[in-house]
């Protein structure tokens, strides 16, 4: 109950949100867009955070799950439902047959061959312009519906985004005191260490990665329903370095410092709109700042802190009491 | 086979370009192990202030020669400001820092010199020279033999000189370095100025043939990291023939196969070799220290 405190605090302030302002932009439309952020940061994290394996190619996976739904439900008709699990079914195949090439793979090897894969996908979305629309992208998904009830209306989507987003970061919170959890942070500390102690790391790092891959295939889904509108330009190159700079930004390892980080990155634009051409300076500007002071991360920083001072003051009462 | 020349030709130009960015990706990495993110900002930022400084007023030579100094002094500012303050990051965190770096610097041209295409005219004259039924434009051959001497150059600065021997040391072991009186925080700044005036060479070089703008940078850095880690990361002569061979598989696919899919075939190609060789074509097989 204590270790899931922070979670729960966190659950309560996302579904209090719709409740108090209905009809704000930052909860029916930029809530939605940071949701979708921390689905993809968590996810990420799990690989990047949890196993220690970099990827600058996440977005292609998001991407992948996006293009399958609009693809499959627009130009073949198909059922959203059926056709989200046609794209889960696709990434699974995929991102396994090229985890364990990928994975044998280490730092900048690694970075380069994940890079490769984002890039290679991206072209593919632009070029195979008879499936997908080319560079301007496909649009006039199906409404998708839950058990008969539409979901038609910005509010709507934003419990969809929401619930899938809480039941995200509670299963990313309860992996790392899992068995396969540990099995990842040992894979982290030191890959030998854990063959010796009989990981089966292949295996460990390739499952991670699959999970990871159909998360964000499964967020590039409702993410195309909901947008109702799919193009290349979502899922560049750009993107994903956007996700790995959420991950690192909060603080690599933490779900909440992927939470944290993700709602930065997506609140930050947003904010920055008022500096008009200035934006894009000031954008790289804070984000080398905070990696220089803080490099271990925003929310692992805070986290620290917090805990410093709280220790301090209850050394302070001791000193008091005796 | 006449094709094949034509796609020589144009192959071994960009490529040369991709082999002056890597080059500058494998200095910085050799001395510092940073992934230089913002490296193709370098080639953007040395092209842009050539054009615009040319006109300005300036006598080509001199504006080439200035272009190439404001970067140095951007590379320089990059290692004081970014690198060194930030001396027990890890990588990842370096990789964002230069990444936040890129994108202030991309920023700040955006700034200076508005969203425009803007291009320099050919060094000397853009009458083609015909071999065979192939031709060759002058600049053709002003960046390879431009290249080829700034390689050959650093070859020299790396191999015959007291400094770039010192700076080889650093990236050995800089602990030893230090021990035997070599000042490593200024051999780290001399590599990233070094680095920087490679790139700002590339972009000045490729001007005149591709066009610059304040975005240009980053495909021509995810390329030049592509021709590092082709050749093995931390090779310099391994980024040479990395970049040169990615320049050739690149037009040869783009001709033969699809123009719209050569970088996805360039990339493939490089997925491919890291599969089978996961250190690069020339770089040394590491082994796990425990």
């Amino acid at each position: 109950m204590k270790r899931l405190a922070g979670y729960y605090c966190f659950a309560i302030a996302t579904l209090m949100l719709p409740l108090l302002f209905p009809d704000s932009y930052y909860v029916t439309v930029v809530g939605v867009t940071v949701c979708t952020n921390i689905v993809l940061a968590v996810s990420l994290n799990l690989l990047m955070g949890y196993a220690g394996q970099i990827s600058l190619g996440h977005a292609a996976f998001f991407g992948l799950g996006a293009y399958s739904s609009a693809v499959l439900t627009i130009k073949y008709g198909m059922n959203p439902w059926l056709a989200m699990t046609a794209g889960v079914i696709a990434v699974t195949v995929l991102s396994y047959v090229l985890s364990r090439p990928i994975l044998r793979l280490k730092g900048h090897y690694l970075a380069m061959a994940t890079l490769g894969l984002g890039i290679i996908v991206h072209i593919f979305f632009v070029q195979a312009d008879q499936f997908t629309g080319g560079p301007d992208g496909i649009s006039g998904l199906p409404v998708l519906s839950i058990l008969g009830y539409p979901i038609d209306s910005d509010l709507k989507w934003y419990w969809t985004f929401a619930i899938f987003m809480l039941a995200s970061v509670l299963f990313s919170l309860n992996i790392a005191h899992s068995r396969s959890g540990r099995a990842l942070a040992a894979v982290h500390g030191s890959e030998i260490a854990a063959q010796m102690l009989g990981v089966d790391t292949a295996k460990v790092k390739s499952h991670v990665f699959v999970f990871s891959a159909v998360l964000a295939c499964i967020t590039g889904s409702l993410f195309a329903h909901q947008q109702d509108f799919v193009s290349p330009e979502s899922f560049s190159f750009f993107f994903s370095i956007e996700l790995v700079t959420m991950v690192v930004l909060g603080g690599l390892g933490s779900t909440f410092g992927a939470v944290i980080g993700a709602i930065l990155l997506s609140l930050l634009p947003e904010v920055l709109l008022v500096f008009e051409d200035f934006e894009v300076m000031i954008f790289g500007a804070i984000l080398m700042v905070i990696m220089i002071f803080l490099p271990q991360g925003l929310f692992v920083a805070m986290e620290e802190t917090f805990f410093r001072l709280l220790k301090r003051k209850s050394q302070g009462s001791a000193d008091v009491t005796s | 086979m006449d094709q094949l020349l034509q796609f020589l030709i144009s192959g071994l130009t960009v490529g040369s370009i991709y082999a002056l960015v890597a080059l500058g990706f494998s200095i910085i990495y050799n001395a510092s192990d940073v992934v230089n993110f913002a490296q193709g900002e370098f080639v953007m930022i040395g092209a842009m202030s050539a054009i615009f400084l040319l006109k300005g007023g300036l006598p080509y030579p001199l504006a080439a020669l200035c272009g190439i100094s404001i970067t140095v002094l951007v590379g320089l500012a990059l290692d004081k400001l970014a690198i060194e303050p930030a001396k027990n990051a890890t990588v990842v965190t370096t990789i964002i820092i230069t990444i936040g770096a890129s994108i202030f610097l991309r920023g700040v041209a955006l700034l200076i010199w508005g969203k425009e295409i803007y291009g320099l005219p050919p060094f000397t004259g853009d009458k083609p020279i015909t071999i065979g039924t192939a031709t060759i434009l002058p600049q053709n051959i002003w960046v390879m033999v431009g290249t080829a001497a700034a390689v050959l150059a650093v070859k020299y600065f790396f191999d015959k000189t007291i400094m770039g021997k010192a700076i080889m040391a650093c990236s050995f072991n800089k602990k030893a370095a230090f021990l035997v009186g070599i000042n490593v925080k200024q051999m780290l700044l001399i590599s990233y100025g070094l680095s920087a005036a490679l790139g700002a060479s590339a972009g000045i070089l490729i001007a005149p043939i591709t066009f610059m703008s304040y975005g240009s940078g980053v495909m021509l850095g995810l390329k030049g990291f592509c021709a590092a880690i082709l050749g093995g990361m931390g090779s310099s002569m391994g980024a040479v023939v990395g970049g040169l061979l990615l320049g050739l598989i690149e037009t040869v696919g783009a001709g033969f196969i699809s123009s719209g899919y050569k970088d996805a075939i360039a990339f493939f190609v490089i997925m491919l070799v890291l599969f089978i060789r996961p250190s690069g074509i020339l770089g040394k097989a590491e082994s796990d220290r425990v």
